[in-house]
């Protein structure tokens, strides 16, 4: 069995002083050793979106993301979105105003990926839009409200 | 959201009552999103117990074999292993949806009957470790020859998969269902037809994966967090398989991340950990990896209709025969639902006045299909609805006018005996028409063209026992309302629409309404979330606890101001009197507090449709619902004649759902319907390797769900009746707007290529194909 390291990882600004195994990825670690729940495991095989996370601003699946390769990068999770005061980021307010959240369960990946998608691009047309949340699989909405909800968004 | 024209029986125009409304018809956002949105809503899979054992399930490489042997050994000396468990451990009880279809026990016992099936379970300190010792169990199995099709699996001489007297031929549930006189009706048809369509399965594939964590305490509680739709039910399975009382059990249902029916059969997960936790003392917690939540569960039913139609010169229909015949697997699960739910939607929308079904449920060696979002209704509606464009080109009629002529109205005399007190089913043919435009663009071909597709789905389904639900409704000191409900939110809503309801029946404002559901020792009996009967079960169960407690703070005001109770009112947080504001809801409830009245201040509601027992849903003709959601699809689509694939430019949905409590969410339930049955039309597609019944589709890879860059232009008009059964007015839209969509898109697909494809899923291969059969035989025509 390969040796455990400790590792410091950076979520939401906070510094994590953690023991893993070189194999844990970073969905299992932001989980389960650091409680950041809000990260949703779907397929745990990198093909449905659920675990999206930004690390350095990238959009990325924390289910195929080793741990060890997050060391002295900032990660993002959905519980790091909101201001400190419980303000909802103007994505989260669209969110829920435009009723793009049914069974939630896709909402955290789906809200990270929105976030890189308009960082990159602020005002992204309806085909970019979807391009951009292609990865993140939702089974509820049939992704109207989610794409209404991004467009309001970016028209601010 | 537009709105449509105004049916059914109340003579008070919908808008006048509207304006009335504080609360209901207005597109509140969820009580549940802010949780949602910010990572706080919590999962079966989030939640860690202290002292948490982690269970996995051993499950059959074989479609069909018998156990001969398990060997246990090297796997409980594993340092780490707590207990291993197989089906000799338990107590040989079956457990199933349907009390006389119960065919299904906790581990196989004996016999395995598809690859996946659940063989023996471990729990162990951590995952890893659980996973380990499942590859140490030895287990050795005698094979038997297996079976994947129904056509295979009815054979004289085909493998018994399940043994007994009542099951002949595989097939498990059989059914007839008839009115009128067929072989009369055929005799007085200008025209018969005859036609064959074909189905597939689908994976329900909720986001979240099933979950379950058990806790045994000392005291001999069972504490059960399951992603459930059906909490009160797996209560029942889980203590009757376990032997203990239904006291014991305590079922809580955390928030569940989508079902669409895949979630209302107990599994292994659940009865394993129970179990576990009963024996190692310690809790045990199961969660299916994405292979097991898409194999290892329920799907939807493949199936085989044979639709043989008399109609008249004018385009009325006469007569119909349907053979249906359901592709099970291994488990009954829901059988007898299917086929007959399937059966009932064959007998609306439209006016059949003589009609016989027969059909079947045949067992099959592969995973159990079960109830998904329409539930047989989608299986039939395609077939009837393809026929129907079919039959109005036989009589050179236009596919809308044959619809119309056949459109079964709300107060008609049913040949069934479904009682329609609201009905928009014609006013939704004519408005999805209208906005596909289809007078303009209706058999224009050029490898473009729209189609229709009609259904009606039941708000619930009532002739069976105990469908009933219960509400209890608390007033808090602070003028905050607390309402216990069983009913079980899995994603649609439905805690947030009973906010609405006891917020508008109570007159107080949404944000003091708080909702608690779903727990079994805290909440009133609820039959759980299925046939899209919660809205108008739970929530006017919802709706009788607020008048109760109304009533009550009622009297004490009017013994204080003075004045008949009756000439009083709650709304916006106010007592009213005669249109005059008397006091705050706050001062109302000291009033009641002080007023020495010996009971708490709790308002009580339960309701259940008139009920036959025992179950009448099979054998008698008579009303299965309180109410019916119609509704028409419009689909537009292109074809490109070169690769056969499909684009699908709009749907709309023109959809009587009642009075929508919350437009939004009615329109988000429909949207959503619309998906799924697109990628059940188009691409969705459980494929097995049919040598050994093995799944090759385990995985968001191998299984293509519809991602954004499917999602169509769509378009939603609620048709608004004011249904008479429902609170407010509500009916169903949950399941309903699944049922048409592939008939929508495949009447659209065969106006733009002039060729009819009469089994699902429509591929780009199919397509070519026809294409090519159709330019082969246009040559030798010439």
């Amino acid at each position: 069995m390969a040796t455990k390291q400790i590792i410091v990882l950076n979520v939401n600004g906070d510094d994590h002083e953690i023991l893993v195994k070189p194999q844990q990825t970073l969905l299992e670690v932001l989980r389960e050793t650091l409680g950041f729940t809000g990260t949703k495991q779907g397929c745990n095989e990198g093909s449905c979106g659920a675990c999206t996370v930004l690390v350095n601003n990238k959009p990325t699946l924390a289910c195929s993301t080793l741990a060890v390769a997050a060391v002295g990068k900032e990660i993002m999770t959905i519980e790091g979105l909101a201001g400190q005061d419980g303000t909802l980021h103007p994505i989260q307010k669209s969110f829920v105003e435009n009723g793009a959240i049914q069974c939630g369960f896709c909402t955290p990946g789906m809200v990270m990926s929105t976030k890189s998608l308009l960082d990159r691009n602020p005002n992204p047309s309806e085909e970019e839009i979807k391009e951009g949340l292609s990865g993140n699989l939702c089974r509820c909405t049939g992704y109207a409200k989610i794409i209404k909800a991004v467009k309001a968004v970016a028209a601010g | 959201m537009q709105r449509g024209k105004v049916t059914g029986v109340t003579d008070k125009p919908s808008e006048e009552i509207m304006e009335g409304y504080s609360v209901i018809g207005k597109s509140v956002p969820r009580t549940d999103a802010w949780d949602k949105v910010i990572g706080r809503a919590v999962y079966t899979e989030d939640i860690k117990l202290p002292n948490m054992l982690y269970g996995k399930i051993l499950r059959s490489p074989h479609a069909h074999a018998r156990i001969v042997s398990i060997n246990t050994e090297k796997a409980e000396k594993l340092p780490g292993v707590k207990m291993v468990m197989t089906g000799k451990d338990i107590l040989p009880v079956k457990y199933g949806i349907v009390p006389f279809a119960q065919d299904e026990y906790g581990l196989a016992i004996d016999k395995v009957r598809y690859v996946g099936d659940d063989v023996a379970a471990v729990a162990a300190v951590d995952e890893a470790t659980a996973a380990e010792a499942l590859e140490l169990i030895e287990v050795v199995y005698e094979p038997l020859p297996a079976v994947f099709t129904v056509e295979d699996a009815m054979k004289d001489g085909a493998p018994e998969i399940h043994e007994g007297p009542k099951v002949k031929n595989n097939v498990s549930i059989q059914y007839r269902k008839e009115f009128g006189s067929i072989d009369k009706g055929f005799e007085e048809s200008f025209h018969i037809r005859e036609d064959v369509f074909k189905t597939h399965g689908q994976y329900h594939a909720p986001l979240e994966p099933h979950a379950a964590i058990a806790m045994y305490e000392p005291s001999g509680k069972l504490t059960l967090w399951s992603s459930t739709q059906i909490p009160f039910f797996l209560r029942h399975n889980l203590a009757s398989t376990l032997g203990i009382t239904e006291d014991r059990v305590r079922v809580i249902k955390p928030v569940v991340g989508g079902g669409f029916g895949v979630k209302i059969d107990m599994f292994s997960k659940d009865f394993c950990a129970a179990f576990m936790s009963m024996k190692t003392g310690r809790p045990v917690k199961m969660v299916y990896d994405r292979e097991e939540a898409l194999t290892c569960v329920r799907g939807r039913h493949p199936s085989i209709v044979k639709v043989r139609t008399g109609v008249a010169k004018d385009g009325r229909i006469i007569s119909q025969y349907i053979d249906l015949t359901v592709d099970g697997g291994a488990y009954n699960s829901t059988a007898p639902l299917i086929i007959t739910l399937s059966g009932y939607f064959a007998m609306i929308p439209y006016n059949i006045p003589n009609l016989v079904l027969d059909a079947k449920h045949v067992y099959t060696n592969k995973y159990a299909n079960g109830a998904m979002r329409g539930h047989g209704a989608p299986q039939m509606r395609f077939a009837v609805e393809s026929q129907m464009d079919i039959l109005a080109a036989d009589l050179g009629m236009d596919a809308l006018e044959i619809r119309r002529i056949n459109a079964l109205e709300a107060g008609c005399d049913h040949p069934a005996k479904m009682i329609l007190r609201s009905c928009g089913f014609k006013e939704s043919l004519d408005l999805a028409a209208n906005a596909i435009g289809w007078k303009e663009k209706r058999g224009k071909g050029n490898f473009r063209g729209v189609g229709l597709g009609g259904s009606g789905w039941a708000s619930g389904v009532n002739n069976m026992s105990h469908i009933g639900g219960g509400a209890v409704v608390k007033l808090e000191k602070t003028g905050g309302v607390t309402v216990l409900t069983g009913a079980a939110d899995i994603g649609q809503g439905a805690e947030s629409v009973i906010a609405q309801i006891v917020a508008e029946e109570l007159g107080v404002s949404f944000a003091k309404v708080r909702v608690i559901a779903a727990d079994t020792d805290v909440c009133p009996l609820d039959s759980g979330t299925f046939g899209s009967g919660v809205t108008v079960r739970s929530g006017k169960a919802a709706q009788l606890a607020a008048r109760d407690i109304k009533k009550q703070i009622l009297t004490v005001v009017a013994k204080n101001i003075g004045g008949d109770p009756e000439h009083l009112t709650i709304k916006d947080d106010y007592i009213w009197q005669n249109g005059q504001k008397k006091m705050d809801i706050n001062k109302a409830v000291k009033l009641v507090q002080y007023a020495d009245i010996q009971v708490p201040m709790i308002g009580r509601g339960y309701y259940q449709l008139p009920a036959k027992e025992p179950t009448t849903l099979l054998r008698d003709n008579g009303d299965i619902s309180g109410s019916y959601s119609f509704g028409t699809q419009a689909a537009e689509v292109e074809v490109d004649p070169k690769s056969g694939r499909v684009k699908i430019i709009k749907i709309v949905t023109a959809d009587d759902a009642g009075r929508a409590l919350n437009p939004d969410q009615v329109e988000g339930q429909v949207e959503g319907a619309v998906m799924t049955g697109l990628g059940h039309t188009l691409f969705e597609d459980p494929d097995f390797d049919m040598t050994n019944g093995q799944a090759r589709s385990t995985s968001f890879t191998d299984y293509k769900l519809p991602t954004a860059l499917d999602a169509p232009d769509q378009e939603v008009i609620h048709i608004e009746t004011d249904d008479p059964v429902g609170p407010f007015g509500a009916k169903e839209c949950g399941e309903g707007a699944t049922i048409y969509t592939a008939p929508a898109i495949v009447n659209a697909i065969t106006d733009a290529i002039g060729v009819r494809i009469n089994d699902l899923p429509i591929t780009p291969e199919k397509i070519l194909r026809a294409l090519e059969e159709k330019n082969n035989k246009g040559r030798k025509e010439a």
